[in-house]
């Protein structure tokens, strides 16, 4: 029977929530190709962490110890591990799109990236978003295997089913040569209290109308009163206002939360490729032209460093 | 040393809500808007040049080739990227619809054989099939190592090894490559000190972003080698692993109301929207 094999990310020894989407995808495509799904899970902790997947209704649980995570390492692991799948999946963090195309390579596979959505149509039909999201693209893979990413902002978190799948061992591959050339040199982990961008419910975003980092406070006070993350323009990480892991859009993060509140950013058309699948958007923006307010359910024309005091001011009154 | 880059052109990327679904779906066309070179492509012949060069003495330290594939007109993007000051092109003529990133890389994987590179920097997505694959297919392909989304490089001086700093999830993650290697850079690298080589003396900050071609590299770009090519000269013909059934556009989002006023704005957060 065709299957599904997901790549599970771990993230200092926990299943990274990203990694549920794909589950989802995973549960989707199985039903069209008409199998069921596995999961694989590499590196350090992988068996310690293997018993949080087994709850997800995997046929199994494949988990394989192994050293830090550089490509060269894991994509013969988790090709070797793949022999006999028909869909191979990760979902299109970081990790996921440093991976899997070299996993793809691997297998000779042809490989869809940032998957939105699946079809039937006489077998698993890919939808994938090209030229920042303005179009979308139908495809079929047309190797034997097809190696996907999937667009964490698109499949919902997979929930979990109860039982418990059996948990092996992942078979073991030799090291390639090019692992022999790569080292890992460092990892400076940004430490913060707020949600990750990708799994918040709620995110304040700011453009350059903020002016300066300091001024990006009133984004954060606002942020932190609806348990949110701060997100930013491509303008805003390049002017140095903030960290570029901030940034949302085309070539930053994809997001959809349930809110997405956008502050003194104008709206161009790769921001929105990273925001529009937001369940409700708000803008801020003095100019009443700005393309935000194409988007957004609730607009303010306003100049922000009034408003976004008076919006934190009233909000105290209705949230706890 | 010897960096090839890989670059492509594509539609006017500020203008990318512009392109237009045939109405049966079966091609995208951009009809009335510029083609430009793939602005991470531009990132990656800026960050070649950087490498190659001791920008104090403007000695030139190594040979960066440029290699596209596409259409005949896509000429005007390999000069573009020659009048910034790379010494040699090279146009492998393919339609663009024939390609996907493992055709690419069939074709790339034989320039290769023939160049014998030490350093392929790549862009980390073209930004009209925002595949994001050639990079990491290629150095699988090739047996090299890979540094993706390169926000920083510094390689030693004699230009052997790269420290790439790399912006991902959760923190900056920094890689050590041997060459030969595969780099895919990000946006960042054009930054003032997005790139060292250890002969510019370390304390040069370069103007931010891509360097405009001057009037005499353009001048100079119409004289350098620009060779033309065909798939079948290096024995490949083009076979896609992907098939595109029809392209859509994707659902739209209509505008909402715009409110007068803060309290507005949150009685119908609360009320309407129930998101707070
Ligand atoms: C290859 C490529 C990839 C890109 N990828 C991304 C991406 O992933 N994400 C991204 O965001 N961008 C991306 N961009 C950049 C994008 O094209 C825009 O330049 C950028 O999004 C603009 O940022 P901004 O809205 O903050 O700035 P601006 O466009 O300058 O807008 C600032 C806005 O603030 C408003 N404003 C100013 N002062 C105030 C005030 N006091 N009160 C209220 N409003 C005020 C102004 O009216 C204006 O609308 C990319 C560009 C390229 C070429
Ligand atoms: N047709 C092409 N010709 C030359 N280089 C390409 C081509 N397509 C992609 N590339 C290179 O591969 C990088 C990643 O592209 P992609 O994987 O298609 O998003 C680009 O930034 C280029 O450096």
């Amino acid at each position: 029977m065709p299957n599904v094999l997901v790549i599970a990310e771990l993230f200092e020894g926990k299943v990274r929530k990203g990694s549920l989407s794909a589950i989802t995808f995973a549960r989707e495509a199985a039903a069209i190709v008409g199998g069921g799904f596995d999961l694989l899970v590499l590196g350090p902790g992988a068996k310690a962490a293997a018993p949080s997947l087994a709850k997800y209704g995997a046929g199994k649980v494949l988990a394989g110890e192994a050293g830090e995570y550089v490509a060269e390492a894991y994509a013969p692991l988790v090709a070797k591990n793949a022999a006999g799948y028909a869909v191979v999946c990760a979902t299109a963090t970081a990790m996921g799109k440093d991976l899997m195309p070299r996993v793809a390579e691997h297998l000779k596979a042809g490989m869809a990236s940032d998957v939105v959505k699946v079809a039937n149509q006489g077998g698993l039909v890919l939808v994938r978003p090209m030229y920042a999201g303005n179009v979308l693209a139908h495809v079929k893979v047309k190797t034997p295997v097809a190696v996907v990413t999937v667009r964490q902002a698109e499949f919902e978190a997979a929930a979990e089913t109860g039982g418990a799948s059996p948990v092996a061992d992942a078979a073991a591959s030799p090291a390639e040569a090019a692992a022999a050339r790569v080292a890992v040199a460092g990892f400076e982990k940004v430490v913060s209290a707020r949600p990750e961008l990708t799994d918040a419910r709620v995110i304040v975003s700011g453009g350059r109308g903020l002016k300066s980092g300091d001024n990006f406070k009133i984004i954060e006070q606002l942020a932190d009163l609806l348990h949110g993350a701060v997100g930013a323009t491509r303008a805003a990480v390049d002017a140095g206002f903030v960290p570029n892991d901030l940034q949302v859009g085309q070539t930053g993060k994809i997001v959809a939360p349930q809110l997405y509140i956008a502050v003194g950013l104008s709206g161009a058309l790769q921001h929105l490729a990273g925001m529009k699948g937001s369940k409700v958007i708000v803008a801020i923006n003095k100019d009443p032209e700005a393309p935000i307010f194409t988007v957004a359910d609730y607009g303010l024309v306003a100049d922000l460093f009034q408003a976004v005091p008076a919006l934190v001011t009233e909000l105290k009154k209705v949230v706890a | 040393m010897k960096i090839l880059v890989p670059l492509k052109r594509v539609a006017d990327p500020d203008n990318a809500n512009k392109v237009k679904i045939a109405s049966d779906g079966s091609k995208v066309t951009s009809e009335g808007l510029e083609w430009k070179l793939n602005p991470f492509d531009e990132y990656a012949v800026e960050a070649a040049l950087r490498i190659t060069e001791n920008a104090a003495t403007n000695a030139r330290l190594g040979e960066v080739v440029v290699v596209s594939l596409g259409p005949a007109e896509a000429k005007q993007q390999v000069t573009q990227a020659l009048a910034m000051g790379a010494d040699r092109g090279m146009l492998v003529e393919a339609a663009d619809e024939a390609l996907d990133a493992s055709v690419v890389v069939d074709v790339l994987e034989k320039v290769v054989a023939e160049e014998k590179p030490d350093l392929i920097l790549a862009g980390k997505q073209v930004v009209d099939g925002d595949s994001n694959q050639v990079a990491q297919m290629l150095a699988q392909r090739l047996g090299w190592p890979q540094a993706t989304f390169a926000a920083k490089i510094e390689t030693d001086a004699g230009l052997k090894t790269a420290l790439v700093v790399r912006e991902v999830d959760g923190g900056v993650s920094k890689l050590k490559l041997t060459f030969p290697a595969v780099i895919s850079v990000d946006l960042r690298i054009v930054a003032p000190e997005g790139v060292k080589n250890g002969n510019t003396p370390a304390e040069k900050k370069y103007n931010d972003g891509p360097r405009y071609p001057s009037l005499k590299g353009i001048m100079q770009a119409k004289k350098k080698p620009l060779a033309l090519k065909k798939p079948g000269d290096f024995g490949v013909t083009p076979n896609p692993r992907l098939e595109v059934l029809k392209f859509e556009p994707p659902p739209a989002r209509k505008a909402g109301v715009k409110v007068p006023d803060v309290e507005t704005l949150v009685a119908k957060l609360k009320n309407e929207a129930r998101v707070i």
